[in-house]
């Protein structure tokens, strides 16, 4: 356990880490908020209060709607001015609560702490994390407590914290290990308690070193082991990570589960912190707010629901009309047009960028280099897959394994004839899946379908 | 020099005799049927008709397991012909012919983002469900007009697809294509049609598109009873009972109005 491994392919972006001086500050009080009822992956959550309702700072506004899925809580005390569909990160309009803050910001009455979680029963425990609306904070937004509670056939033998961080620009997990180190390592014991592993691994890219230095002071004494590892590109996609750190790989259309890891980001790790030790469910996050066009760029912790507006705002407002806004990092982040979009559980970033940074490609023929297919963390072959995908041959692409595809985004950056290669695989990948689930809506019930 | 010459011809000779002799007595009897059904098929292999092709649907046809009229594409004199060589009746379908139903082009409907992708509408529904700032507007990338076998699609400089009636046989791929639903399969005869697909309300609709429809209902009181509906603030044609061409003078908006546009230019004239 003393060696890294290397994944296979990735790329070195420009690091551009503006905002990692700045300490994390917390951000004002806004009149209003904008809470989308679906911030995860699965079924959105089922509202649970009425328009005109009073509500407080942490009370739980919509609850669950599923097993895979996460209930939401109210960033503020105030109204709930209405619940209509507003404009999300990937454009589509989803259903959100509008609050308007009363400015007292009074709290809830708090879930009772469990201060003795070493001895408390985990199933408690991991129904306290549901309850708080802990999700992935890395990107996908993931349900915590389903993680966190694997199917009874798969055993979990290592733990892997992630503070790879290796989305360029974004500073907001680096400047969370720096301040809150001993919180994050409270958070990642109580997950691996409730999963029962004894082998955590903090995975940390050396671009990092004070955050390695901090985050191996407070793992002492503890059973954690903190592995500085090398920086390369997308080394925080949970599969490179595992591969990085022990050398599994996860089979195709596999889980992290199926080789016996599970990987928690230090963002998350921290929001089960507050949910188990102190009782705080998750309506507030640490978000990057940086770029060249803004005057001060920084780490917010900002409440969920803030708007794109009022948060770059917070950064000073900019200094030259930015060409470009992005929610996330540059290389996996949507680009946006409106600022009314709010912050989610999953905006790890807010990116501006100035016109000078942005190039216009022109899409060219493909000159089969091959580039594409030494980056391509997944091992595929993005120039012959967006040949295919350009001619609408998606079965054959679905043969070549384009749902494997992380959208690393690793292949475009490289392209030297500026393909728009992670876009063709994208729309491949929501192509099939729409396929298949058309085809699963045919099929009737208690029928096996191929 | 004579020497190669010979030895060719020979040679040719000797293949043209072996190719006679094989079709003679080893080839197996074509159908004629199938080759005069072939004959008369558009030869546009769109796959309207539900088979691979027009060869695909001619065997199916010569073999007695389809009927005939199920291509859109073919004229009615065609269907005709081949029924009579079947010694069937065939149903006299309605023809089709597609519309896109928007008006929206750049001059008048506005648009949220700069768009810099994959120039093609179905890629651009991946981001930000298209930068038209109508959810219900034809994004005019022209994903349609390459889907059509037929160049009946034409994008105008002002990025909106437009068909054309006379070259369009109605094969429906287009419809299939755009990710928007905006394309509608509707009968030849109707003389009048809705080009706008949103339901929303006039004022809405009028922020971000001038030139869709606002819901008045003139024509609706203008035309007869039950020949056109509203959905929502949305004109819409019965297209059992069409009302009548004069009609369309009563829009304010000019949306409701003749599918007939100026005859596309033939490729080669727009290459001189």
């Amino acid at each position: 356990m003393n060696k890294s491994y290397q994944f296979y392919g990735g790329v070195h972006p420009a690091q551009q880490k503006l905002a990692r001086k700045s300490a994390i500050a917390v951000a004002p009080l806004f009149p209003f908020y904008t809470v989308p009822l679906s911030m995860h992956i699965g079924a959105p959550a089922k509202p649970i209060v009425k328009i005109g309702d009073k509500v407080l700072r942490g009370q739980m506004i919509a609850e669950a709607g599923g097993f895979v899925s996460a209930p939401v809580h109210s960033p503020t005390s105030g109204t709930i001015k209405d619940i209509k569909p507003c404009l999300g990160v990937t454009g589509v309009k989803t259903p959100c609560f509008i609050i308007e803050s009363d400015g007292e910001d009074k709290e809830y009455e708090r879930m009772k702490p469990f201060s003795d979680w070493q001895e408390a029963d985990p199933k408690k425990i991991l129904s306290r994390i549901a309850e708080a609306g802990v999700v992935g904070m890395g990107g996908a937004a993931f349900p915590t407590a389903v993680k966190l509670s694997p199917p009874p056939g798969k055993k979990i033998d290592t733990l892997i914290l992630n503070g790879i961080e290796c989305e360029p620009c974004l500073t907001d997990d680096h400047r969370l290990m720096l301040e809150k180190a001993k919180e994050i390592l409270i958070g990642i014991q109580i997950s691996a308690r409730i999963l029962g592993v004894k082998t955590i691994i903090l995975g940390i890219e050396k671009n990092k070193p004070d955050a390695v230095e901090v985050m191996t002071e407070q793992a002492k004494d503890l059973p954690i082991t903190v592995f500085p590892l090398n920086v390369r590109y997308p080394q925080g996609a949970e599969k490179q990570l595992i591969f990085a750190l022990t050398k599994r790989k996860v089979p195709t259309g596999g889980l992290p589960m199926d080789v016996g890891c599970v990987v928690q980001n230090v963002a998350s790790a921290f929001a089960v912190y507050n949910a188990v030790y102190k009782g705080i469910p998750l309506y507030e996050r640490v978000t990057t707010i940086t770029g060249t066009p803004l005057v001060s760029p920084g780490n917010w912790h900002l409440r969920i629901g803030t708007s794109f507006a009022d948060a770059i705002r917070l950064a000073g407002g900019v200094k030259e009309d930015p060409a470009k806004i992005i929610s996330g990092g540059p290389m996996m982040g949507f680009s946006v047009y409106s600022l009314e979009i709010p912050i989610t559980k999953n905006s790890s970033g807010i990116l501006l960028m100035s016109p000078s940074e942005i190039t216009q490609f022109q899409s060219k023929s493909c000159i089969h280099c091959g580039r594409c297919n030494d980056v391509c963390p997944m091992q595929l072959m993005p120039g012959i897959l967006s040949t295919q995908i350009e001619n609408e041959c998606f079965d054959l692409s679905e043969n070549w394994n384009v749902l494997n595809c992380l959208d690393c985004g690793c292949c475009s950056y490289i392209c030297p004839a500026g393909r728009p290669l992670v876009q063709h695989m994208r729309r491949a990948k929501a192509e099939i899946m729409a396929k298949r689930k058309e085809a699963k809506k045919d099929t009737p019930k208690g029928k096996a379908s191929k | 020099m004579f020497t190669p010459i010979l030895i060719l011809t020979a040679i040719g000779l000797f293949i043209a005799f072996a190719v006679a002799i094989i079709v003679r007595y080893f080839g197996m009897p074509e159908d004629p049927l199938k080759q005069q059904i072939t004959d008369l098929m558009p030869g546009a292999n769109c796959g309207g008709c539900g088979f691979a092709g027009c060869g695909a649907y001619a065997t199916a046809m010569a073999e007695g397991k389809a009927k005939p009229g199920k291509c859109p594409s073919m004229n009615s004199e065609n269907a005709a012909k081949i029924a009579e060589l079947l010694g069937v009746t065939v149903e006299k379908s309605e023809p089709m012919v597609a519309i896109v139903c928007c008006s929206g082009d750049d001059n008048t409907a506005s648009r949220n983002a700069f768009y810099n992708g994959v120039n093609n509408c179905r890629d651009a529904m991946q981001i930000d469900a298209g930068t038209k700032s109508c959810s219900y507007g034809c994004l005019g990338l022209g994903s349609c007009a390459n889907a059509c076998p037929f160049h009946a699609i034409e994008m105008t400089p002002q990025h909106l697809a437009v068909v054309h009636p006379e070259l369009c046989t109605g094969c429906g791929k287009c419809v299939d294509t755009c990710p928007k639903n905006i394309i509608k399969l509707v009968p030849r005869s109707a003389k009048i049609h809705v080009f706008c697909s949103s339901p929303l309300r006039g004022a809405e609709k009028r922020k971000v598109c001038k030139s869709g429809c606002i819901g008045c209902q003139k024509c609706k009181k203008a035309a007869e009873e039950g020949q056109i509906e509203m959905n929502g603030s949305l004109a819409v044609i019965n297209y059992e009972n069409p009302p009548a061409a004069e009609i369309a003078s009563q829009c304010p908006t000019h949306v409701l109005r003749s599918n007939e546009t100026t005859p596309k230019k033939s490729k080669e004239e727009t290459n001189e």
